[in-house]
């Protein structure tokens, strides 16, 4: 006779057997597939053919700034998921905000002048208007369609929130028009190379390394203003147990506009980047990476702030380089094409091998079920 | 209005509600766009209606009286004309800011809308030259008049106010479905009478007249036709149920198939696309309505069904062309889609529900984007499509889209399908697996259910679904390009599902035929072709809305909407148990 236990068990394994299956030839494939990309590109730069060795640092580099930039938006997502439970689709969306009042101050301060004559007294004051711009969006949206979620079931707000996407996207796209706005030049000193440690071999873009620098501080503040002050404190104590912590006196409400309102200005500083960057902002530049940013706070593990910075930055490094480094290794033509394959690949991918993400997800008690 | 006195506070954030709302429906064009759409001849236009019609309704609103248990009803009194009419004064100042803000200062390089133009249809001017003070002033008027009316509805017996709805939607309807009346009509023989009626689409005066007076006397009967259709379909017994809403499903069957032939053909093919996108959600209606995976990405198997059907008949096919007939493409087609569902649904089965969400948008992502690349070119065309895509075989004919009756009755006849096979399942064995995996994952497994097979076959039954309809679609438009599969596709069929109501397949039809028959496709045109452009803007809206209000839908299912609405039941009962004061949460949805 066998027990009912061990019945259980075998009938367990049995049942689940064919999707692990699945799930290790995916992964087996996915590595195979990665390394024999790897080495193609390997043997085709050692050959001497496909980018040189300039190629691929500039390549790095614009990985890491649009990076930096994803990390930014990620951070929103990862604290709103920590706190309430919900992906905030509408978060791209307040990075598109960002953005466009971006865009718009940019160009008033080409019109007056200040934007060539003092580009750097310009550019904070386009960040800050992004910063505040965003964090108004992210705030009026918690109040109007999520507030009155907070006990529905957990698919409700993010349906909620899809909608809000939508409307915020269409909305822009009505108020300013649907053209692709083209952000004004930023001065040639910006423009031009710079020789980092004097290195001769480090030449990099300064933008992208003002890009990388300012996400680098505000990152640092966010971190700062979480672990260090009261107000990120109960913030921890809400995102680990609501309950608990407003019977510790903390003002949950209060709370969570104020997550919201770090999450937006974080998306609004991005904005701001984003626009430095790419110098184009139109109403669906929140979608792409809206995504992005979130598969980049599931690699690094969701509700976990370093993990969203980290993810940022490894998932814009791997579009930026993937497509070059592992596409073109097996020969297909238009890799550029496929960087959006390849993000939403690594996503994928993530949640096969490791779906708590790099560093961990943390996680309140009721959301992880 | 709590305890029967007026709310200042509450009026002047109604009001400034009101004022925000008018002035983003001016902001965003609509205002303008819709002025050029009489609705009454020479009285009454779109553009009227869409930048007034929230006075009224928000100034009814406002004088609403919030009654617990326990608590006194206080009998509506004049109060609320002042309450009404504060609001809309308070509205119509702040659209007037609006019309002095465009007036003075050039916003149009940030908003592109607000132009002088708007200014002269805002205050009723023939020329913009100057901030026409008495056109402000009659514009402000207007706005406290209706949120009088509004807050006055409250004093008139309940009967009359429904009279009053009814007529004021009756001439608003009559006029917007001109398209369909008229043709209608005219199949009949009757084009002198839709002279007589309408005028540039708009409605003369005195059918208008004749029409509200239909709708008063419509509105003054004792029960509406929708809520005596509501009731006969509610019958407690679950199989009488179902029996009655097969029935009503056949009459509208019988309806459909008689339509293209009296409605015509630019009718009928608002119909075909209606019924692919049917089609479509009652596939995602399995996956998210009975089973509660949140699918983002549907529309991958859309363009994977699409794209087969296309490559097996299309002789401009690059890789592969052997020119099949369409109806040896479909055991292809169902196979391959029924392989793209287990292929997506399998990394995916173990997520969280959210996880789930947006790994599938990822895929939905990842094939188009393949598709448009120029790795898969050679295969699929890239960002040209395939193209030459020849129609259905009939032995006599071959349908394509240049004969949406026949397209339709493809539709029509898949839809029939696909609610069956709906229908089957969710009686069957793994049907009751997803409503108890739906309501408690755990406890279903516990109870023996194998999770991951019946998520699996939730996903693999959507997938084929949304394949056969790629394959009509594909046959309909003769070519087909990655761009036709975009992620808005997938959040349109899930607007459907969810705002006709998740989990009912009648729920399902309702939800396609208002947004897409009504509204239309992300990209075709339904009735309301006035909409145009605004429909994704109130897609979203209406998404937003139907979520914060009514999350089980228009016609919900039962079940579903008690899981939704289980904390109110517990809370409504804990009411009943012990009135006491002040428990109206802030939170809860009405």
């Amino acid at each position: 006779m066998v027990s009912t236990a061990e019945t259980i068990q075998r009938i367990r394994r049995s049942r689940f057997n064919w999707v692990d299956m699945f799930l290790n030839a995916l992964r087996i494939g996915a590595i195979v597939f990665i390394a024999v990309g790897l080495v193609g590109t390997i043997v085709k730069f050692v050959g001497g053919e496909g980018p040189s060795a300039e190629a691929w640092r500039d390549l790095v580099v614009g990985g890491l700034a649009q990076g930096a930039a994803y990390g930014l938006i990620a951070l929103g997502y990862s604290m709103v998921y920590g706190v309430l439970g919900f992906i905030n689709f509408a978060h791209g969306e307040v990075f598109m905000s960002g953005a466009m009042t971006s865009f718009f101050m940019a160009s008033y301060f080409f019109d007056t002048g200040l934007w060539v004559s003092n580009f750097v007294l310009a550019l904070i004051l386009v960040i800050i208007s992004a910063t505040l711009t965003a964090t108004i969006v992210a705030v009026l949206v918690e109040r109007i369609a999520y507030r009155p979620l907070r006990d529905a079931p957990r698919l409700i707000p993010l349906i909620t929130s899809i909608g809000v996407s939508f409307f915020l996207q269409y909305s822009a796209a009505f108020l300013f028009g649907i053209s692709n706005k083209s952000v004004p030049q930023p001065p040639s000193w910006l423009l031009s190379k710079v020789d980092l440690f004097g290195l001769g071999w480090l030449r990099l873009e300064a933008t992208k390394l003002l890009v990388i620098a300012i996400a680098v501080v505000s990152m640092i503040a966010l971190y700062l203003f979480v672990e260090r002050t009261r107000t990120g404190r109960s913030m921890r104590a809400v995102a680990e147990d609501k309950e608990i912590a407003a019977l510790m006196g903390i003002n949950v409400d209060r709370t969570i506009v104020t997550t919201f309102a770090v999450g937006g200005a974080m998306a609004g500083i991005a904005g701001s980047l984003w626009a430095l960057l790419f110098r184009g902002v139109s109403f669906d530049t929140g979608f792409l990476p809206g995504i992005k940013a979130f598969t980049a706070a599931v690699l690094g593990g969701i509700g976990n702030l370093v993990g969203a910075m980290l993810g940022g930055v490894l998932l814009g490094l791997f579009e930026g380089v993937g497509p070059l480094l592992i596409l073109d290794g097996w020969g297909i033509p238009g890799v550029s094409q496929l960087k959006d394959v390849v993000a939403f690949s690594a996503l994928v991918l993530v949640l096969v091998f490791r779906p708590t993400g790099l560093l961990g997800e943390r996680l309140s008690e009721d959301e992880r079920g | 209005m709590t305890n029967g006195q007026l709310d200042w506070r509450k009026v002047i954030r109604t009001g400034l509600l009101v004022g925000v709302v008018m002035v983003f429906t001016s902001a965003i064009g609509m205002v303008e766009d819709f002025d050029e759409r009489p609705v009454v001849v020479g009285i009454l236009s779109l553009g009227f209606l869409a930048l007034f019609w929230y006075v009224p309704r928000a100034a009814y609103k406002v004088g609403d009286e919030e009654v617990l248990e326990g608590m006194e009803v206080h009998p509506p009194t004049f109060q609320n004309v002042i309450a009404g009419a504060a609001v809309g004064a308070i509205g119509g100042v702040v659209l007037s800011v609006l019309v002095f803000a465009v007036n003075a200062l050039d916003l149009r390089g940030v908003f592109v809308r607000l132009s002088p133009q708007l200014v002269k249809t805002l205050t009723f001017s023939e020329s913009a030259a100057d901030p026409n003070l008495a056109g402000v002033l009659v514009l402000i008027l207007i706005s406290t008049v209706l949120g009088a009316v509004g807050g006055g509805l409250h004093l008139v017996s309940d009967k009359l106010r429904r009279q009053i709805v009814f007529t004021v939607g009756a001439v608003v309807v009559v006029a917007l479905l001109e398209d369909v009346i008229s043709q209608i009509l005219r199949t009949f023989g009757l084009s002198a009478l839709v002279r007589a009626i309408y005028r540039d689409a708009a409605l003369r005066l005195i059918p208008a007249i004749v029409v509200a007076a239909l709708g008063f006397f419509v509105g003054g009967r004792e029960r509406g036709g929708e809520s005596r259709i509501r009731a006969y379909l509610a019958d407690p017994d679950p199989t009488q149920r179902t029996r009655k809403s097969l029935f009503v499903a056949g009459v509208v069957l019988v309806i459909v198939l008689v339509a293209p032939w009296v409605l015509g053909s630019l009718l009928s093919e608002i119909l075909a696309t209606t019924g692919i996108f049917l089609l479509m959600g009652l596939g995602l209606n399995i996956v998210v309505g009975f089973a509660g995976l949140l699918d983002l990405g549907y529309v991958a198997f859309f363009a994977v069904g699409a794209y087969t059907s296309a490559v097996l008949t299309s002789p401009l096919s690059p890789f592969f062309n052997p020119e099949w007939p369409w109806w040896y493409t479909l055991p292809v087609v169902i196979v391959i889609g029924a392989i793209s569902g287990i292929f997506v649904g399998t990394p995916v089965i173990r997520l969280r529900g959210d996880y789930l969400a947006i790994v599938t948008l990822g895929f939905g992502e990842i094939v188009r984007i393949t598709f448009l690349s120029d790795a898969a070119a050679p295969w699929f065309g890239g960002a040209g499509g395939i193209r030459n895509i020849p129609g259905i075989p009939l032995g006599f004919d071959t349908i394509s889209g240049s004969d949406p009756e026949y397209i339709m009755y493809f539709a029509a006849a898949l839809v029939v399908l696909a609610a069956w096979v709906s229908y089957a399942l969710l009686n069957s064995r793994v049907g009751r697996a997803w409503t108890a995996m739906r309501e408690d994952e755990s406890v279903a497994e516990v109870m023996g259910i194998d999770t991951v097979r019946s998520k699996l076959s939730a996903f693999v039954v959507g997938a084929i679904l949304a394949s056969l309809g790629g394959a009509l679609f594909s046959a309909k438009l003769g070519s087909i390009f990655p761009t036709s599969f975009e992620l808005l596709i997938s959040i349109v069929i899930l607007v459907i599902v969810i705002v006709g109501g998740m989990g009912n397949i009648l729920g399902v039809a309702a939800g396609a035929v208002v947004l897409i028959g009504v509204l239309g496709g992300p990209r075709q045109p339904g009735l309301l072709q006035e909409f145009g452009e605004f429909k994704l803007l109130i897609y979203g809206v209406i998404l937003v809305y139907m979520m914060l209000q009514r999350p089980e839908g228009l016609i919900p299912n039962i079940r579903r909407s008690r899981e939704l609405h289980h904390e109110e039941l517990s809370q409504d009962a804990w009411l009943g148990a012990t009135p006491s004061e002040d428990t109206a949460g802030e939170g809860a949805p009405a």
